[in-house]
């Protein structure tokens, strides 16, 4: 059977109404704002490895505004747009990019969790976090976001069989950018979509054009919904391309050609939505200038706080292993406590 | 009073903990209908529900990642691996995650987790199904590890486990399931973590150990003391966090150490004992700690010999007229 990739501004649609648009458009701005900064910051030296996404806000954004802020949000590294969109100060984010530990506690208000580092590991968490909810009488729906090298993973497919069996409230977005670092989507799976997997667990699977914003966002919304009514998981793979390199200590160039990265350049999701909207009256020159200038100084802002966080304390390494130090934690407390 | 297996112990912990705790679930592989390939939960579905007592698709590492989710939901889970020796394929949530989840959100996402798993060997398991991981457990920052050595202890120890706010993995001996029966206290009773037990003194030696090895060491001392030498026992019970301060004063006292485990000698929890007598109490020594362990091998799944490999009150009487004549 021959999957369906849902798109719409490649088709000149617009199935959707001038708040909800530019809401979308303004969030993958702010992200890709961040993304920006967030790699010169790197290449000054003040921030730390760093993860871009450029290229695939609209899945994440996409995804992020389809939630509910009691929604919760369970990512992977490459999501800084996911967890902007769903509410993550900035502040918050640029000090986790700084491994300071202020950065690494988020704060209670925003139901998002940590970056997973190790792959796929966040798939059968993501399922429990969502069972929690149901048990506690609450209507949460988890996101959790992945990309198509993690689906080889073991946990992906266990994680996906379990939310399948206990019918869990979670929606699983596979950020399909073709490549796993280096290794491209042919050397690590058959199957033409991801999402066709689905089936294999018995849940729906759906394929979007992944930089098309109005197609991330609305399916995202039926996934959304399906899961808040007890209908149970969906797969949604957004087909994507990363603009950047995998993370500051990666050179592309040694595996993708220029030719490929152009390609996907003029399929840029934030140029597209841009493009819609303008011939629809919606944005313009001013309008863009205007935004441009409201992140310039939100980001200054949030900079300022974190550089204001106050430098670590090395007994911050021996806490928090536990909720009450043990002996040995204690020893050690006292150590680097006197290292200061 | 009466009298219960570390089987019905472990089930009267995990039925209370359900009585008095919603938040309190428990599942596995086999844990529901069943009621496990040991009976540990038999009846528990029934009484409490498919909601709060379920069977669960056959993979460790989701089962795990599963306990994760619904703990950082604000739900007690208490999982079940079939047999510690199937604790690997779940070791990437485990290292990775469990014990690492408060530290890396600073606190904001502790995990109240229990995993229970048979450990151990002495029963004619088949192959794998013998294993002693405690000291890859041990060798996890964030998370707890309790070993009981009866059934008293087992129940007062898993609801303190369950209440714990720290991830806590709960070994129970295969060995001791059906082996012996002891009084076990009515009613909800916890024990606490982090304390080892002084359950025999006397000035020869000490012995050290935890779990099944518990029963072996006071074996040994029973004959030991029947030819006029009197040992000091300790049971330290949990692993981790290590009550270091009772073991060491054990240590002193007595000048010999030799500590037991099943697990394989090298890189066993025994060797961390060893180190810390060596950290802690050198100037008291007498003789060198030495270690009565697994041998350097995989749990033999032949029958016929396996009783070689686990350490017995044999070996462990050598090892203490090995200390002894020093």
């Amino acid at each position: 059977m021959k999957l369906k990739v849902v798109s719409y501004l490649d088709k000149g649609e617009f199935p959707l109404g001038e708040e909800e648009a530019l809401a979308l458009y303004r969030a993958m701005r702010r992200a890709r704002f961040f993304d920006e900064k967030a790699l010169t910051l790197q290449r000054q030296g003040r921030l730390g490895v760093y993860a871009p996404f450029m290229g695939q806000e609209a899945a994440q954004v996409g995804l992020a505004l389809a939630l509910k802020r009691t929604d919760w949000v369970v990512p992977s590294y490459r999501e800084s747009a996911l967890l902007l969109a769903h509410g993550l100060p900035i502040h918050t984010l640029l000090l986790y990019w700084r491994a300071h530990p202020a950065g690494w506690r988020f704060p209670e208000g925003v139901r998002a969790v940590n970056p997973y580092i190790p792959i796929a590991t966040q798939i059968p968490q993501a399922v429990g976090l969502a069972l929690a909810g149901r048990y506690r009488g609450e209507d949460w729906v988890v996101a959790t976001s992945i990309g198509d090298g993690g689906t080889s993973e073991g946990d992906f497919h266990e994680g996906l069989n379990f939310a399948a069996v206990f019918n869990a409230p979670v929606v699983f977005l596979v950020q399909n950018n073709g490549y796993a670092i280096s290794v491209p989507r042919a050397k690590q799976m058959r199957v033409d979509y991801i999402a066709r997997r689905a089936e294999g667990y018995g849940i729906p699977g759906v394929v979007v054009d992944g930089n098309d914003a109005i197609a991330v966002y609305l399916e995202a919304k039926k996934a959304v919904a399906r899961a808040r009514k007890g209908e149970g998981p969906t797969l949604l793979e957004a087909l994507t391309y990363r603009l950047a390199p995998h993370t500051t200590s990666d050179d592309p160039s040694r595996y993708r050609t220029r030719e490929e990265e152009e390609t996907w350049r003029r399929k840029d999701p934030l140029l597209r939505l841009r493009g819609a909207l303008e011939e629809r009256g919606l944005w313009d020159g001013e309008r863009e200038k205007a935004l441009l200038d409201e992140l310039e100084e939100e980001f200054a802002r949030e900079l300022a706080l974190a550089d204001a966080a106050p430098e670590p304390r090395p007994e911050e390494i021996v806490e928090h292993v536990y909720k009450e130090m043990g002996p040995d934690q204690r020893r050690a407390w006292e150590v680097l406590r006197a290292d200061a | 009073m009466r009298t219960l297996n570390l089987v019905q112990a472990v089930r009267e912990a995990l039925d209370l903990a359900l009585a008095k705790d919603e938040r309190v679930l428990v599942f596995g592989e086999d844990v529901g209908r069943l009621g496990g390939v040991f009976r540990v939960t038999e009846g528990l579905q029934e009484k409490y529900g498919e909601g709060r007592v379920f069977d669960t698709p056959l993979a460790e590492s989701g089962i795990l990642g599963l306990a994760i989710g619904l703990a950082m939901g604000g739900m007690r889970p208490v999982a079940e691996i079939q047999f510690a020796g199937f604790l690997y394929p779940a070791l990437d949530q485990i290292l990775s995650h469990l014990g690492r989840w408060r530290h890396r959100s600073r606190g904001r996402v502790g995990l109240p987790v229990v995993v229970r798993a048979p450990y151990g060997g002495g029963v004619h398991t088949p192959e794998q199904h013998a294993d002693s991981p405690e000291a890859i457990l041990a060798h996890t920052p964030g998370v707890k590890v309790v070993i009981p050595s009866s059934p008293e202890r087992a129940k007062g120890l898993l609801l303190a486990a369950i209440e714990d706010e720290d991830p806590v993995f709960f070994l129970e001996a295969i060995k001791l399931y059906r082996g012996s029966r002891a009084e076990v206290p009515e009613g909800y009773y916890t024990l606490p973590l982090g304390k080892a037990r002084v359950l025999r003194e006397g000035g020869a030696a000490t012995l050290v150990g935890y779990g099944g090895m518990v029963e072996v060491m006071l074996e040994a001392a029973e004959v030991a003391a029947r030819e006029g030498v009197e040992v000091t026992v300790v049971d330290l019970e949990t692993l981790v966090p290590l009550d270091e301060d009772t073991l060491l004063e054990a240590v002193r006292e007595t000048g010999r150490a030799i500590v037991v485990y099943e697990a394989m000698r090298t890189g066993g929890f025994g060797a961390e004992i060893a180190a810390r007598i060596a950290e802690g109490a050198l100037d008291y020594l007498q003789a060198p700690v030495l270690r009565v362990a697994g041998w350097d091998a995989p749990y033999p799944p032949f029958s016929a010999v396996e009783h070689h490999y686990r350490p017995n009150a044999k070996r462990v009487l050598a090892a203490l007229r090995q200390v002894l004549t020093h």
